[in-house]
């Protein structure tokens, strides 16, 4: 039993030290990388438009969820009036990074993963490294830096879908005022709580894209499974653990911040 | 440090390769003359590929020289090992074509992300890489929309686009016609001389080795035993080359005893 968990220690840290290794090489092949910018926008495309319609439709149920039930909880508290408040700190604060980041990893880093883990079962990456091209700088610098950019765009989309979808639900729906429902945003949420919400934003973009790459990247040491299966089981891995961390570093992040 | 003749551009001394416990190369040597097309054969499963992926710095391998150009590579520093993957190219037994780029796209990644040619120079010369490979028709073509022979072909002018000095070419004719392993070793022939560079062919194609090569190795357990010109090796008497080299013989001599009520000669 001791073994059994001296072992799993072990591996635990190996990974995760190996995990800091990639993403530190990854940033350091900025530095030998031709033609980045062009590969950053496609990146950047590829995280951000096209996983625009799930942001814009979970933002906006999650915003009318939101107004529907703080509506009826504040009601009791006759306190209708701080339903945008209620809305915007919950978005602001926690639902939107945390949501934003998790459609981001079923979206973009599932199929970056398996992309990355196709690319390296066909041989693609060991042609990059013959022709003596940087395969961390070709392939995954481009990706992290524009999930630094992404994800906090991605978030403040969700959050402002998400504030009028909370909007919806108050004012057109349960009746209140869209003044009321505005000016108490706007009373409610402090410049600080936007840099906690980009902070957020930027650190799960950065550790989930980063652990979806490193997962997808490295499919063939994947001794469970090769192939096609190797495949599949590097992008599971990959969203499950992404997905834990976000929740991990969400309360990390929070409890420094608050 | 070691020192390969001038006249040698690859010199591989010794080299070793296991995996776990399955011993791989044990002490595998080849000589590579510059400007020459040499290939390398061997059974199915000797190693071949392995020891191609060693010279080619893919994989590490964990004992031996690998000498480019009289500098050593294995236990180099990157400067060289860069500037050796600089002068030298690899095609994939899969071709290891990026599925998601065009013709076009494919050609201009080398030269994009390791020289500093101006774009119109990569341009220019990509689409001369093409043309000479008759590929200038499907330029915009993905991979997957070309026939097998065609993407042979792009993998081919991706490789020599840079102007390397040595191409290594992993089975090239795996899974052909013969008609079609015909047409790819007379392409590779063609353009070796065309273009000059030095050529090391890991197949397991007999005939057409011999016909197209300057020189033949055979890897045999982990070995390379035997190394000389096609015809040394076509009058070669050594059992392991004989039994190779006439694998054609015998399947017909083990037939007929077959059709006259014999037995099969039994492996080894």
């Amino acid at each position: 039993m001791v073994s059994f968990l001296g072992k799993q220690t072990l591996t635990l840290v190996h990974g995760l030290g190996d995990f800091a290794l990639f993403t530190l090489r990854s940033f350091q092949a900025v530095f030998g990388s031709r033609r980045l910018l062009r590969r950053i926008a496609r990146a950047g495309f590829e995280q951000g438009v096209r996983c625009l319609p799930v942001i814009l439709i979970v933002g906006m149920f999650t915003g009318l969820v939101l107004g529907l039930q703080g509506y009826y909880v504040l009601n009791r508290f006759g306190s209708e009036s701080l339903l945008g408040a209620l809305v915007s700190l919950s978005l602001v604060r926690e639902l939107g990074p945390v949501l934003a980041a998790l459609m981001l990893v079923g979206q973009a880093g599932s199929a970056l993963a398996a992309e990355l883990g196709i690319q390296r079962n066909s041989e693609q990456i060991a042609a990059l490294e013959t022709m003596g091209v940087n395969s961390l700088g070709y392939l995954i610098t481009p990706r992290l830096i524009a999930a630094l950019v992404v994800y906090p765009m991605q978030t403040a989309l969700f959050v402002t879908v998400g504030l009028w979808g909370g909007s919806l639900s108050g004012s057109l729906l349960l009746g209140i005022q869209p003044g009321v429902y505005w000016s108490a945003v706007e009373r409610a949420v402090a410049s600080q709580d936007v840099n906690e919400c980009f902070i957020k934003a930027a650190t799960f973009g950065l550790l989930t894209i980063a652990l979806c790459c490193y997962h997808g990247f490295n499919t063939h040491r994947n001794r469970s499974a090769s192939g096609a299966r190797g495949v599949s089981a590097s992008t599971t891995r990959a969203v499950v653990q992404s997905s834990i961390l976000v929740l991990a570093a969400d309360y990390v992040i929070t409890s420094f911040l608050v | 440090m070691a020192e390969a003749p001038p006249s040698l551009l690859l010199q591989v001394k010794g080299v070793h390769k296991r995996f776990g416990d399955n011993i791989v190369l044990s002490g595998t040597d080849l000589d590579v003359p510059r400007g020459s097309l040499v290939t390398v054969l061997g059974r199915s499963g000797t190693g071949k590929s392995v020891f191609l992926k060693c010279l080619a710095d893919i994989m590490p391998a964990d004992e031996g020289q690998v000498l480019f150009d009289g500098k050593l590579l294995t236990a180099a520093d990157p400067v060289t090992r860069a500037e050796f993957r600089r002068r030298c190219s690899f095609l994939f037994q899969s071709n290891a074509l990026f599925d998601s780029l065009t013709a076009l796209e494919n050609v201009r990644l080398p030269l994009e992300q390791t020289s500093d040619a101006s774009d119109a120079e990569i341009q220019e010369r990509s689409l001369e890489a093409l043309r000479q490979l008759e590929l200038e028709q499907h330029l915009h073509s993905y991979p997957s929309q070309m026939s097998g022979g065609m993407q042979k072909r792009l993998a081919l002018a991706r490789a020599i686009v840079t102007r390397p000095e040595l191409v290594l070419f992993d089975e090239p004719t795996a899974g052909l016609d013969p008609l079609r392993r015909n047409a790819v070793f007379l392409m590779i022939a063609k353009y070796q001389r065309q273009f000059g560079f030095t050529a090391v062919i890991v197949t397991h194609d007999v005939q057409e080795a011999m016909a197209a090569s300057d020189r033949v190795a055979l890897l045999d357990q982990g070995r390379m035993h035997f190394q000389g010109t096609p015809a040394e090796f076509a009058q070669s008497t050594d059992a392991v080359v004989t039994s190779f080299r006439d694998s054609a013989v015998a399947l017909g001599t083990a037939l007929a005893s077959l059709r006259h009520g014999g037995s099969l000669p039994t492996e080894d």
